[in-house]
């Protein structure tokens, strides 16, 4: 088992700052409420927020911030951006990562007491959605894994509901990267600090993780998933964004309450 | 709040004494396992011995930090990755402030009060009588537990010398500004690392400086191959190179960077290297080849106007600061409480838990070579989980204790240091982290 004390790693080769780009949606009134920190799966940064899950957020009380994390930057870089940025916030901050970000949002629970957190379409099980991605997108796919670029489909993404015209432009800002070993070969996340509460929500149309991918997230954080049905992956930005970012922030209420 | 008699029973909540760093992290800790936490704090803001404002602060003005940056962040609330390399004190206060409102610390805390006295009732909790700072009228609350985090750098050793001295003598704690050392002829005595700290700010500001050290010291550089120091020493550690190979690697390091400092009059040091409190000074050798240092042996006998020294020759010094460390204090509490010595220092299990009041605990009492927030960091979580164990399964907790017992001093105490009243609470950082998450493993909840 990896020690949570000794830390060689950040001791020895501490990640290089870097200017991040966060972006940031007051909330319509200062009830005291969190601030929540949004982070952006693979290619993907924080304008895939900032399209409507970041002013929706603001709008029911809660800070809202959306952060790119740094660019070419392997994992550990990842974690360390987003808990220098949830430590950069003036209270104890929820995080919220979608796709690969949640899996640096279950990374960085280990080093940073969060508030609670929500893992939303969690790419955990790196193996299980690289053979789903391969079955859905291999022609995307498959120069990536041989050290290309990624070039991620309207399938894998959105669901069919989705205008065309909107899909193309959401893909068009997508970054093409050479997606890091590690997405796959990754060790399970420490256990985190603080004992938060995790909510794992997904769809199970969802072409880059599988259901029964979610259960098992979810099990792990001591729970079942939450599921919107017919959605793509991109939970935020496809046709019906609207219903997940409510329950996010009806379970955010609740939980802050009973905390 | 509490002002009426009958309500000062705050049941499970635990009493913490201190909104410094190490009082900080307690409260945070406590509060995530569950625990309300009443804290008092003497002064009116946060910070403790960081808050330049304390009237017991150390802190001087150009007082940076001699661990680097990751090495002295909290484990869990970095700083921010732009600061330097070794902040300035003002900037670890900042931090120590930004760290209590994240996690709405202030709320806990109880300031301008001080505790009087923590005595222990029947049944393992305890009547604290809390006061305002100062005076007024005193009022006793009974808790669960004690978490002491009253820090160790306010009561300063005094410098014991036969003899009076006309001149004016100072504690370093007492030296907060370079103006008090502008054209004057200053004798600073003691080869920490504040006495270093001081003799090179006088260097810059006095006519002369005497730097007297009883004994050689390995003074290290903060930095080394353009990398703090400390670092580099991590990097030793963490390839696991042996003890005799690492001292080897040390001097030969120093031989070549800071080279031989006997020939400007220091002692031979009297000990190998990793043997004493790293002592981390890079402008020292500096100005000592500068000729605005003199390296002078330890002060024998005061005489009117002029100080003896130990090879009999005297110097006339007008001022003299003395950087002879300071005394960890705690009236509050029966000295038997800690298993103190005579000179009050105490006797803990990690230098934290009594021994024999399982409800006792002093958080941030380390002499690390390393920062000293990432360790009291995890003190204060072993302290919480051990508080919460206690409570929710008390068999585990008879059965963690019972293990705990048997854990000798030698596995987790710096193993061989030099024999000096300042190395009693020294600890090697590495072996004291890993033996606190092999503890806090065991008190890990089952799942």
């Amino acid at each position: 088992m990896k020690s949570a004390l000794v830390r060689f790693a950040d001791w020895t080769d501490p990640v290089p700052p870097v200017e991040r780009e966060v972006i940031a949606a007051p909330p319509a009134d200062g009830d005291g409420k969190p601030p929540v920190l949004f982070v952006p799966g693979l290619g993907h940064g924080a304008w895939a927020y900032a399209e409507h899950w970041l002013a929706h957020t603001a709008a029911r009380g809660f800070p809202a911030y959306a952060l790119t994390p740094r660019a070419g930057g392997d994992l550990r870089a990842h974690v360390h951006d987003v808990v220098q940025t949830a430590a950069s916030l003036p209270r104890q901050t929820v995080l919220i990562g979608h796709g690969a970000g949640a899996l640096v949002v279950a990374y960085a629970m280990a080093r940073y007491p969060a508030k609670a957190a929500v893992l939303a379409s969690p790419v955990l099980d790196g193996w299980v959605s690289l053979g789903a991605a391969l079955r859905t997108n291999p022609f995307g796919t498959l120069p990536a894994v041989l050290g290309g670029r990624l070039r991620l489909s309207r399938r894998q993404l959105f669901s069919a509901a989705l205008p065309a015209e909107q899909a193309e432009e959401y893909l068009g800002r997508i970054d093409r990267l050479r997606p890091r070993r590690e997405l796959v070969t990754h060790g399970p996340a420490a256990t985190p600090v603080g004992d938060p509460r995790v909510l794992v929500v997904g769809s199970p149309d969802d072409r880059v993780v599988p259901r029964k991918s979610l259960d098992r997230t979810a099990a792990r954080y001591g729970g079942a998933p939450l599921l919107f049905p017919g959605m793509g992956h991109d939970l935020m930005l496809d046709e019906g964004w609207a219903e997940p970012i409510e329950a996010i922030i009806d379970w955010l209420d609740k939980e802050l309450l009973t905390v | 709040m509490y002002d009426t008699p009958d309500i000062a029973d705050r049941h499970d909540a635990v009493c913490v004494v201190g909104a410094g760093a190490s009082g900080l992290a307690a409260i945070k800790n406590l509060r995530e396992q569950g625990f309300a936490v009443d804290c008092y704090e003497r002064e009116t803001s946060v910070g403790g011995g960081w808050n330049w404002r304390h009237d017991r602060s150390p802190v001087y003005a150009s007082t940076h930090l001699i661990s680097s940056r990751p090495m002295t962040e909290f484990p869990d609330f970095p700083m921010p990755d732009t600061w330097p390399d070794y902040p300035h004190h003002s900037q670890v206060l900042s931090y120590l402030e930004r760290y209590s409102a994240h996690f709405g610390l202030g709320e806990h805390i109880w300031f301008g009060t001080e505790v009087v006295s923590a005595v222990l009732v029947g049944d393992g909790r305890w009547d604290v009588t809390t006061r305002s700072t100062g005076g007024g009228a005193s009022r006793v609350q009974r808790y669960a537990a004690i978490v002491v985090a009253n820090g160790h750098n306010w009561a300063p050793a005094p410098l014991r010398v036969e003899g009076d001295f006309r001149g004016e003598v100072i504690h370093a704690a007492a030296f907060k500004d370079p103006a008090q050392l502008r054209n004057r002829k200053v004798l600073v005595v003691g080869g920490g690392n504040t006495g270093c700290d001081i003799a090179v700010e006088a260097a810059q500001q006095a006519t002369t400086v005497w730097h007297s050290t009883r004994r050689g010291y390995w003074y290290a550089p903060k930095y080394l191959f353009g990398r703090p120091a400390d670092q580099v020493n991590a990097g030793l550690l963490r390839w696991r190179l042996p003890l005799r190979l690492r001292q080897f690697l040390y001097r030969r390091t120093l031989a070549l960077t800071t080279g031989d400092l006997t020939r400007y009059g220091l002692p031979v040091p009297d000990h190998r290297p990793y043997e004493a409190h790293p002592v981390v000074n890079s402008q020292l050798p500096y100005y000592l080849g500068h000729g605005l240092i003199k390296a002078v042996p330890d002060v024998a006998r005061f005489d009117g106007a002029s100080v003896e020294l130990a090879d009999g020759s005297r110097i006339e010094p007008d001022l003299i600061i003395t950087a002879t460390g300071y005394l960890p204090r705690f009236e509050f509490l029966d000295p038997g409480l800690l298993d103190s010595d005579p000179d009050g220092r105490p006797d803990l299990h990690l230098h934290a838990f009594a021994r024999k009041h399982p409800t006792l605990a002093v958080v941030g009492l380390l002499q690390p070579d390393a920062g000293l927030l990432p360790l009291a960091h995890w003190q204060s979580v072993a302290v919480a989980r051990w508080l919460r164990l206690r409570v929710s399964d008390p068999a585990r907790a008879a059965a963690v204790q019972q293990k705990e017992s048997a854990r000798t001093l030698r596995s987790w105490s710096r193993r061989q240091v030099v024999p000096t009243r300042r190395h009693w609470f020294e600890v090697d950082y590495l072996a004291y982290l890993r033996t606190v998450e092999s503890l806090l493993r065991e008190m890990e909840p089952a799942r």
